[in-house]
């Protein structure tokens, strides 16, 4: 099998799929999957039809794009692992249609061990930062993976607002606790609300994204909306959905996986396709939509941008 | 064949059939492999469960008629389990040999599959009439035990593999306990009858 692979510094400009080009192919897309599905209406499922969302537009393309095909639509939409909602990967999409209910604001705390700590309406905490296309990896510790066109800024600059003091080693995510919006939160799978953390340094590398949208429109519920983490180089579950807390604190957080399996789940969770999962390998990986398997690559891909971070570093104990 | 027993061997394959459907009118989702795998590993299951539903059904309705179709629900439990492990050799694996048996020896949920799915092939090569005959009838009762011990397997290792929300696989071992423990409430009272006849 073929992998084109390219220094991520190189892609030129100009090979990055253009926004229009799959704002067209979406359209298309949505075309096709209206044909398709009328004709043959008995058989097709009951489609989540989302209200026509706002398109963000000129978006800053971005150095980091891998210039890997795209996953469509489609797929970055129904094949969800988001246990808020259920814990099969087809439901989310479907009982997050209405998610966040737009009646109440979106509130986003932060604050801990910073200068600048403030609430913030969704639409003031993003108004100062300017919005990006990134097209990323996306793997999940299950063996699955996605390539995924982000929109959104740097968590960096969002740190850098909020002026985190000498004792911030690390940040904290908390996930919205709303279990009438978010039903799955009645079943204790997970130590509600789902929380995930980051050291300083990850979340300072010009790759840590907080993203609001996808494929230039807003995130759907079943995505994370209205704001979530994007980790490209560590396993999926570290990318935070429905973000309402962002904490700096002196000592490591504790995930929700990491209470729900420490055996299974460390803190890092960098994408390894040395260290296995106890329970399954994770040398290759499903890229949804293709046939074969492919090779499982170190750090997702970007050990060029993240692999000092972890110099020195037993990777096998620091999973 | 009775028209019981069609009606059974046509039901029994309409999962296979829908799954053939989603598959080519692309409605299994964006992993379509792994909707196949999951599908025909959980009917596989459920099969089995039948089986074991079959004696207790009889004692209950005294329908002895249900034997005749415990025979057909046992290979369409070996038939999903074939195609369950198919998509393993082949899309999990690509046949790679080497790779297969390393998998297995790792990978503890993996080693009890393999060994669930090669129990039932001795189950499947005496399942004839001729078969039967040539081992005695108590002989081919005690081979055919094995099905306890492949219900109890294929349960473990639905267990093990589920990420971490367990609601399925308990329901499915809540239904086996119900399953076995008729069985062993059974047993013992015909025991207890049998000493108080001795007895009296």
């Amino acid at each position: 099998m073929l992998i084109r692979k390219k220094r991520l510094g190189e892609v030129a400009a100009s090979d990055i799929t253009d926004y229009q080009t799959y704002l067209n192919r979406r359209q298309f897309l949505n075309g096709a999957a209206v044909a398709v599905s009328a004709s043959m209406l008995p058989l097709s499922m009951a489609h989540a039809e989302s209200e026509p969302v706002p398109t963000f537009k000129d978006l800053i393309k971005s150095q980091y794009s891998t210039e890997e095909k795209l996953n469509t639509f489609e797929e970055i939409t129904t094949y969800n692992n988001f246990y808020e909602f259920a814990t099969n990967k087809t439901y989310p999409a479907q009982m997050a249609t209405k998610f966040p209910d737009k009646s109440k604001p979106w509130r986003v705390v932060i604050d801990g061990e910073c200068d600048k700590p403030g609430e913030y309406d969704y639409d003031d905490l993003i108004r100062p930062f300017s919005l990006e296309e990134r097209i990323y990896n996306f793997r999940c510790v299950e063996g699955w993976s996605m390539v995924i066109p982000w929109v959104g800024f740097p968590l960096a600059d969002l740190i850098k607002r909020a002026q985190p003091n000498s004792r911030a080693k690390f940040v904290e995510f908390t996930t919205l606790y709303d279990p009438e919006q978010m039903p799955g939160q009645k079943r204790a799978v997970l130590d509600w609300p789902y929380t995930e953390g980051l050291r300083m340094d990850e979340a300072m590398n010009p790759l840590t994204l907080l993203s609001v949208g996808l494929y230039g429109q807003e995130l759907l519920g079943q995505n994370g909306a209205p704001i979530r983490l994007v980790v490209p180089w560590k396993y999926g579950f570290k990318s935070i959905k429905s973000i309402v807390h962002i904490r700096f604190v002196e000592s490591l957080p504790v995930s929700a996986w990491m209470k729900a399996g420490p055996k299974e789940y460390g803190f890092y969770s960098n994408v390894n396709p040395n260290v296995d999962h106890p329970r399954w390998s994770q040398s290759r990986e499903r890229r949804i939509g293709e046939f074969l398997k492919r090779k499982t690559e170190m750090y997702n891909g970007y050990g060029e941008q993240v692999a000092h971070l972890y110099t020195g570093m037993d990777l096998t104990k620091n999973f | 064949m009775s028209k019981f027993k069609l009606i059974i061997f046509i039901v029994s394959l309409v999962p296979a059939i829908w799954l053939t459907v989603a598959l080519l009118t692309n409605q299994l989702g964006a992993n379509p492999i792994e909707a196949i795998t999951r599908e025909t590993g959980l009917w596989a299951l459920r099969f089995l469960w039948l089986t074991l539903l079959i004696t207790p059904l009889r004692w209950i309705t005294g329908w002895n008629s249900l034997m005749t179709i415990r025979r057909m629900l046992g290979l369409y439990v070996f038939f999903y389990a074939v195609l369950h492990m198919l998509m393993y050799l082949w899309l999990d694996q690509f046949f790679d040999i080497n790779e297969i048996i390393k998998d297995i020896i790792k990978r503890p949920f993996i080693t009890i599959g393999f060994f669930t799915f090669t129990s039932l092939i001795p189950l499947v090569l005496t399942s004839n009439n001729a078969m039967v005959k040539r081992l005695g009838g108590k002989k081919w009762k005690k081979l055919h035990r094995l099905t306890y011990f492949i219900a109890v397997a294929s349960s473990i290792h639905f267990y093990m593999l589920v990420k971490q929300d367990k609601a399925e696989p308990l329901f499915y071992i809540a239904l086996l306990i119900v399953l076995l423990g008729v069985r062993i409430y059974r047993h013992y009272q015909r025991n207890a009858l049998t000493i108080r006849t001795v007895v009296s």
